[in-house]
């Protein structure tokens, strides 16, 4: 086995990798994260009541901070 | 708890106010060379001159403008999604005065004529040592507030300028390696040699494109995006997944650059088809930021921020198709060294990389400036047409010089002799470049009206840090 084998293995398990990350990202189990933290740069400033409301989302867009 | 503390904005503030500055001058030094293009007799002196300018000019839009603006915008974004003051303010006050030293050096010794000769990445060796140091306290400071966090998640759009941070410090590193010869004038030679010099010139030069101008740039509109439209991110799944294939795939994207050289064939081949396979990645992007105006195009209407915005996303999912296309060795073939080229650059430049900065900025600078909105909303609307029609005023003449001038350049007599001489194509050109000036004067003028509308906020606003709010919790 040269460095050659050792590229294309590499090469291959990096797309493992990817695919791993794919199945990660639509797994049921992150659904409830993922939602979280699509609304974090809402967090900062909007009251907690604003962005527990279901979609359609209506946040109030005011403030100056 | 109550906290007391409030974010820093300074830095921010700093790095806002310059991204408009930068982005007059970078412009303005891209008309005067369009100009130059021309009318040869501007060439007047030789610091002033077409070849000296030229990377003042990529230099200045780069890493003077976009570059304040990524560092304004991740600043930002950072603290406020991770609900902490920036990490080490010395050092994040130390990224802007180094930053803005580092322009100024290059504002000289360009026009000197000190260049290392590869693009992007002309600046030389002392030079380079700042930026290296520049760029590691960047990375203390952005990820540095990342681990400081009071949240559990770190939001998509940090982690696309973490990714930005990290992949340009190894780029920098690995093609910026040289011996110097000497320090006045400043002389170095690149570590590597022949087509190994080209090919790492290129895989930096190429994922300058992938991380600098596209990723940070993601980043931005990951936050600016939601925030203007008042609503979430269409699909963070979405955002997710097409990070990753991003980061996967750019870096094999560089030997597009080398089509048809001394690069051997097969390594051409892999770059052109890893440039076909970014599309998928780069419209997964677009239609995640468009979409998350799903329901509230309304609003498009009359916010010109967010017009700004998504007509940044159209024209990156207009030059992410170009792109792969002329990244296919035969289109290569018609469009490499013509000024198609060019105007692909500018619509990727201009419609993506400039106007979802600007964009940007006219959302942070009342918050920073304890305004609810700028000076003139109105001036903001004339500012997106003037740039809209200058984009496409500089990118369509482009277009039909570049295929015009790889046509003429191709063409042979029965006799196998060229049809027309180099000069012939030059001489068909003028009327386009003339255009294509008249649009970058336009680009460039809506930023004065920009740097007005900037001025008049600054003027009737003052300088507020906003507190540190708890997080809010988001679940139920």
């Amino acid at each position: 086995m040269d460095i050659n084998d050792l590229r294309s293995l590499f090469t291959v398990l990096t797309f493992a990798l990817f695919l791993a990350i794919v199945w990660w990202a639509y797994s049921g189990k992150r659904k409830q994260a993922f939602e979280e933290a699509a609304l974090l740069p809402f967090t900062d400033d909007e009251p907690v009541e604003a962005v527990k409301q279901p979609a359609p989302f209506r946040l109030n867009e005011r403030k100056a901070s | 708890m109550q906290s007391q503390a409030t974010y820093n904005y300074q830095v921010v503030r700093q790095f806002a106010v310059m991204t408009v500055i930068w982005g007059i001058v970078g412009m303005l030094v891209g008309v005067i060379i369009a100009a130059q293009l021309i009318w040869p007799e501007l060439n007047v002196i030789e610091w002033l001159s077409y070849g000296r300018l030229r990377p003042l000019h990529t230099n200045a839009v780069i890493f003077a403008f976009g570059g304040c603006a990524l560092f304004a915008s991740s600043y930002y974004v950072v603290q406020r999604t991770c609900h902490t003051p920036l990490f080490a303010p010395g050092l994040a006050s130390f990224t802007f005065w180094g930053w803005q030293l580092i322009i100024l050096l290059a504002a000289v010794t360009l026009p000197l004529g000190y260049t290392s000769g590869k693009e992007y990445a002309e600046l030389e060796w002392p030079i380079d040592i700042l930026i290296t140091l520049v760029w590691v306290s960047y990375a203390l400071v952005f990820f540095g507030t990342i681990i400081k966090r009071r949240t559990p998640h770190i939001y998509v759009a940090n982690w696309f300028f973490g990714a930005f941070i990290l992949t340009v410090a190894v780029l920098h590193l690995v093609n910026s390696a040289e011996i110097p010869v000497s320090f006045l004038p400043m002389k170095s030679y690149s570590a590597y040699a022949g087509a190994q010099d080209a090919m790492v010139q290129w895989w930096y030069g190429h994922n300058a494109v992938g991380f600098f101008l596209t990723a940070g740039f993601l980043g931005i509109m990951y936050y600016f995006v939601p925030k203007q439209a008042g609503r979430p991110v269409y699909s963070y799944r979405l955002s997710v997944v097409h990070f990753w294939a991003l980061v996967f795939t750019y870096m094999w994207a560089g030997p597009h650059h080398l089509h048809y050289t001394a690069l051997p064939d097969w390594t051409q081949s892999v770059g052109m088809l890893f440039s076909l396979i970014l599309l998928a990645p780069s419209w997964g992007g677009m239609i995640n930021g468009i979409m998350t105006l799903s329901g509230a195009w309304h609003k498009l209407r009359d916010d010109p921020i967010l017009k700004f915005l998504v007509t940044s996303l159209s024209f990156y999912g207009m030059s992410t198709f170009e792109g792969p296309m002329m990244s296919i060795k035969t289109v290569n073939a018609l469009s490499h060294y013509t000024d198609w080229t060019i105007g692909h650059v500018h619509s990727g430049a201009l419609g993506w990389v400039a106007m979802v900065s600007i964009g940007a900025i006219y959302y942070l600078l009342p918050r920073l400036f304890d305004k609810t909105e700028m000076y003139s909303v109105k001036l903001i609307n004339t500012h997106f047409w003037i740039s809209t029609i200058g984009v496409v005023l500089y990118i369509a003449p482009m277009w039909i010089a570049g295929v015009m001038q790889g046509l003429m350049w191709r063409a042979t007599n029965l006799d196998g002799t060229l049809t027309y001489s180099f000069v012939e194509s030059v001489k068909s050109t003028y009327p386009f470049y003339t255009i294509r000036l008249l649009g970058g004067l336009l680009f460039f003028s809506g930023m004065l009206l920009m740097a007005y509308n900037m001025v008049k906020t600054i003027a009737s606003g003052k300088a507020v840090n906003a507190p540190v709010l708890e997080p809010t919790v988001a679940h139920a």
